[in-house]
């Protein structure tokens, strides 16, 4: 078997490195050697991917452990305590002091605020343009302003926290020792606006979660610190980049772009199937430790290897989805698992949904002749991709 | 000790594998959508983890008396 060197080339405009697809084909668990921490397995079907994200013998907390050389990205492995490297029960623990404020109900109770935000970007966007740059106009702005106001973030300080949050996402954007250095800066950030929280609560996320540590012991100064750091950093790069990236594959297919014109009722659908088909997931992030000897695909793990799995090929998977390379609005079972799958399944995975419905909506709705200005130039080296700019007219 | 009932509204349940995850024992996956493997059960917490952490609170769990332990409103 041929040991790889992953993670693979990068390609442009979301294009989606076809070695997953030969992979997937011939070698559906493959071994790959990572820059640093040597060789572990890559998996790329839908149901070993599922296995590997939610079955108990895959641990991700076993990457925490004293002394453990972890297949990776950078030279150095990860030290403080976060949800996405801990399991149940311990990431049980974290989950459920938020869990409530993001299920479907109370996140639909925010559509009308998101409705709001969005109105009021898409009249400025509208007043100084065309054209408009959609990533500043819209997509940013969206996310952030609603993961602030749920967790008491001031909304002012969002360039500085941007700023962070692009070095803390990044793979090979930023050297290593100013993508560590982003991560410090973004804790020494929540850490601050904890103090000030613990003298002044508010009706928010992190004042609950201050509670929850300062009244109950329920969670440890390092653990929520790091929580808000993730919930801050996860609650918009993703739907951001997401937004942007829908917009474009969207303005790029005018014969999707008609019909869900034509048909709105389409879009909760349109919405389900660009998540499956957007290849917002970099690569080599959050692996896998097996902690006993587990069969995928024929290949044998054995305890203590990494294993790497790739939602966005496991939703391109053609013993699940028929004619997965196509952009299809009218699939009627579309189990994808772009929001993970197991106890790590995303949390904000409602309010993602919610936001990218109200905003690739209502932007269709307020601008029908909406097109590219331009090329479209894409961020690289991160661990989630989305376009730099996105440059529109109308 | 009296027992709890575990029901999952399987028309709501989106297959996240969340419920799987945090009580094995007690749900699993069967077609895409979730099915308590028994019900009723000996009380266990992590039932009650399982029906608070799913997002679409599509999990009920009950007291033998049939009052809701799980999810808080």
């Amino acid at each position: 078997m041929e040991t790889r060197s992953y993670p693979f080339a990068e390609l442009d405009q979301l294009e989606i490195n076809p070695t997953y697809f030969e992979l997937q084909r011939d070698e559906p668990v493959a071994r790959v050697r990572l820059p640093y921490g040597g060789e572990g397995w890559l998996a790329t079907r839908y149901e070993d991917v599922k296995t590997v994200l939610a079955d108990a013998r895959f641990s991700r907390a076993a990457v925490m452990e004293p002394g453990a050389d972890v297949p990776r990205t950078l030279p150095t492995m990860p030290t403080d305590t976060n949800i996405l490297s801990m399991d149940p029960p311990d990431h049980t623990r974290l989950r459920k002091l938020v869990a409530k404020a993001f299920t479907a109900r109370r996140t639909e109770q925010l559509r009308e605020r998101a409705q709001g935000i969005v109105d009021g970007l898409l009249d400025a966007m509208e007043e100084q343009g065309p054209p408009a740059n959609l990533v500043e106009a819209l997509a940013m702005p969206l996310p952030i302003t609603i993961i602030c106001e749920m967790l008491g973030v001031p909304i002012e300080d969002r360039d500085q926290f941007r700023a962070w949050s692009e070095g803390a996402v990044a793979i090979t954007a930023f050297t290593p020792e100013e993508i560590m250095a982003a991560g410090q800066a973004l804790r020494g950030y929540i850490a601050g606006l904890v103090e000030r929280k613990r003298a002044e609560p508010a009706d928010d996320m992190l004042s609950v979660l201050i509670a929850a540590r300062d009244n109950e012991d329920r969670l440890s100064e390092p653990e929520l610190v790091s929580f808000g750091v993730t919930l801050l950093v996860a609650g918009h790069e993703t739907t951001a980049n997401q937004i942007g990236n829908f917009v474009f594959h969207l303005l790029r297919r005018p014969d999707r772009l008609a019909e869900l014109r034509s048909d709105p009722s389409l879009l909760p659908a349109a919405i389900e199937e660009l998540l499956r088909f957007t290849a917002l997931g970099g690569s080599a992030g959050f692996p896998r430790i097996a902690t006993a000897e587990v069969e995928l695909s024929g290949v044998t793990i054995k305890p203590g290897e990494a294993v790497f799995v790739n939602n966005v090929t496991a939703n391109r998977d053609p013993s699940v989805f028929a004619n997965p390379h196509e952009l299809d609005f009218h699939r009627e079972h579309n189990p994808h698992i772009m929001f993970g799958h197991g106890a790590h399944h995303c949390i904000g995975a409602p309010l993602a949904r919610m936001e990218l419905q109200v905003a690739i909506g209502t932007l269709l709705k307020r601008f029908p002749r909406l097109s590219l200005d331009g090329d479209v130039t894409f961020k690289r080296g991160r661990l989630i991709r989305g376009p730099q700019a996105l440059p529109v007219r109308w | 000790m009296s027992e709890w009932t575990i029901e999952v509204d399987r028309g709501a349940c989106l297959g996240t594998g969340m419920c799987t995850s945090i009580a094995p024992d007690h749900f699993r996956l069967d077609g895409g959508t979730s099915t308590p493997v028994k019900s009723p059960v000996d009380p266990d917490d992590a039932v009650v983890d399982a029906a608070e952490s799913c997002p679409m609170e599509a999990i009920l769990v009950r007291s033998a008396d049939g009052a809701v332990l799980a999810p808080q409103p």
